[in-house]
């Protein structure tokens, strides 16, 4: 088992995904980034964008996480996501819908918190759109 | 002395009753149910969360620049006490022993000289706190998680409370609610979520100091991104709890009602009996010395 590395996606509602895989690539907020198996610990945030699980060989399973935070060491990557949502599950009317309610909160902004709200939520919008195809 | 008739009304009333509260128990066991299967299952979350935190902080301790919401503001004179309770009533001691313990604690920073803010969460908890601290309150939230809490809700209110930290409305923050024990056991907790706490280094520090870890893209900036989140996570917990104990005390509380209203059913039909008794002796007793007397 010392060739797979323990994959963990956690959201507040519960514990998603545990299981060994190859390798986890996830769209880290300095760029994306492959984990295996005796990877350097490390502690980052995540991006809007899809986490990518290959195992044996190909594609295993990709899901999308709207922001968070991961954490990998030798053994394992432990990915804390407020929302995830598998890749096949996304449809044309959740990306645009969620678009519009951004594109609203964002003229609808009155403070610079209330505005940098607004954009993050944009920003996973737009990431949503962009993991569709 | 009641007529047999008001006898026989009053049974009924209190049959019906007995049947209402026996209802609302079996709603709250199922309730409870699923309250704690979602309380279970947002542990995980709250406890990698938590390790990874403690990580953090024990890799910035001793730095200067850590933000406010770790560090605290440097003073401790306003102090916002977040009081989770119900919306609803008919369940126990649930609501007055948070109304009690945020009163008591309240008394208690006003005596030392501090100022208090009181947030209530939950309908209860304002009406109740109304009356004595009404001037401390500030808007709280009502209606929350009545399909089921979602992170959302806990998002919204641990937004307004990290805003008005931001604004520098308050230098202490403590949530308090009651934490669920067991389906008839509740605590009363009071957890201080700003400044936040450092999760006592325990095991999961030991690997951590075995391992260096690397931050992207630095220790600050994950920690301001990771401490609002943790709030949030925090409140998120506190509510479930809240939920899950509230259903138990109210199913605990209609179980007792249930049980008196059937001792109070079986007494008055003890009592009911023996007055019919009692009218027909008499009545065959004015035939018999009726038909002596002829």
């Amino acid at each position: 088992m010392a060739d797979k590395i323990q994959f963990e996606l956690v959201s507040p509602a519960k514990l998603l995904i545990s299981s060994p895989v190859d390798m986890v690539v996830v769209p880290g907020s300095e760029g994306d980034f492959g984990a295996l198996v005796r990877h350097a610990p490390m502690i980052t945030t995540v991006r809007p964008g899809v986490i990518v699980v290959h195992d044996g060989g190909k594609v295993s399973s990709s899901i999308f996480v709207a922001g968070g935070f991961a954490e990998v060491n030798e053994e394992r990557i432990t990915v804390l996501a407020e929302e995830a949502i598998p890749v096949a599950d996304i449809t044309a009317d959740m990306a645009e819908s969620r678009k519009k309610a951004a594109d609203e909160a964002l003229s609808d902004a009155k403070t610079d918190r209330e505005k940098a709200q607004a954009e993050r939520l944009v920003l996973i919008a737009e990431a949503l759109e962009a993991a569709r195809h | 002395m009641a007529s047999l008739k008001d006898l026989r009304m009053k049974i009924v009333s209190v049959k019906s009753t007995r049947k209402i509260t026996s209802a609302m128990k079996m709603v709250a066991a199922s309730k409870l149910r699923r309250a704690q299967t979602a309380a279970e299952a947002a542990r995980p979350f709250a406890e990698r969360m938590e390790r990874m935190l403690g990580t953090l902080a024990a890799s910035l301790a001793g730095q200067s620049g850590a933000p406010k919401m770790l560090t605290g503001t440097g003073v401790d004179k306003v102090h916002l006490l977040v009081a989770v309770t119900a919306d609803r009533g008919l369940c126990g001691g649930f609501n007055s022993t948070i109304v009690r313990a945020t009163k008591a604690m309240a008394a208690d920073l006003l005596k030392q000289g501090k100022t208090v803010k009181i947030m209530p969460v939950g309908r209860k908890a304002r009406e109740q706190l109304k009356r004595d601290y009404g001037q401390y309150m500030i808007e709280g939230f009502e209606q929350l998680g009545r399909k089921g809490i979602v992170f959302g809700e806990a998002d919204q209110v641990a937004n307004t409370i990290s805003t008005m930290f931001d604004a520098e409305e308050f230098d202490v923050c403590t949530v308090i609610y009651n934490k669920f024990k067991s389906a008839i056991a509740q605590e009363v907790t009071r957890q201080q979520v700003i400044p936040f706490p450092v999760p006592a280094q325990t095991g999961a520090a030991d690997a951590g100091a075995k391992a260096i870890y690397e931050f992207e893209p630095g220790e600050e900036e994950i920690l301001a991104e990771i401490l609002p989140r943790n709030l949030a996570t925090q409140m998120f917990r506190a509510l479930l709890e809240s939920q899950a104990s509230e259903q138990g005390a109210r199913m605990t509380a209609m179980d007792n009602a249930t049980r008196n209203a059937g001792e109070m059913i079986n007494a008055l039909a003890i009592k009911y009996n023996r007055s019919r008794q009692a009218q027909i002796t008499k009545e065959l007793i004015e035939i018999i010395s009726g038909a002596e007397a002829l």
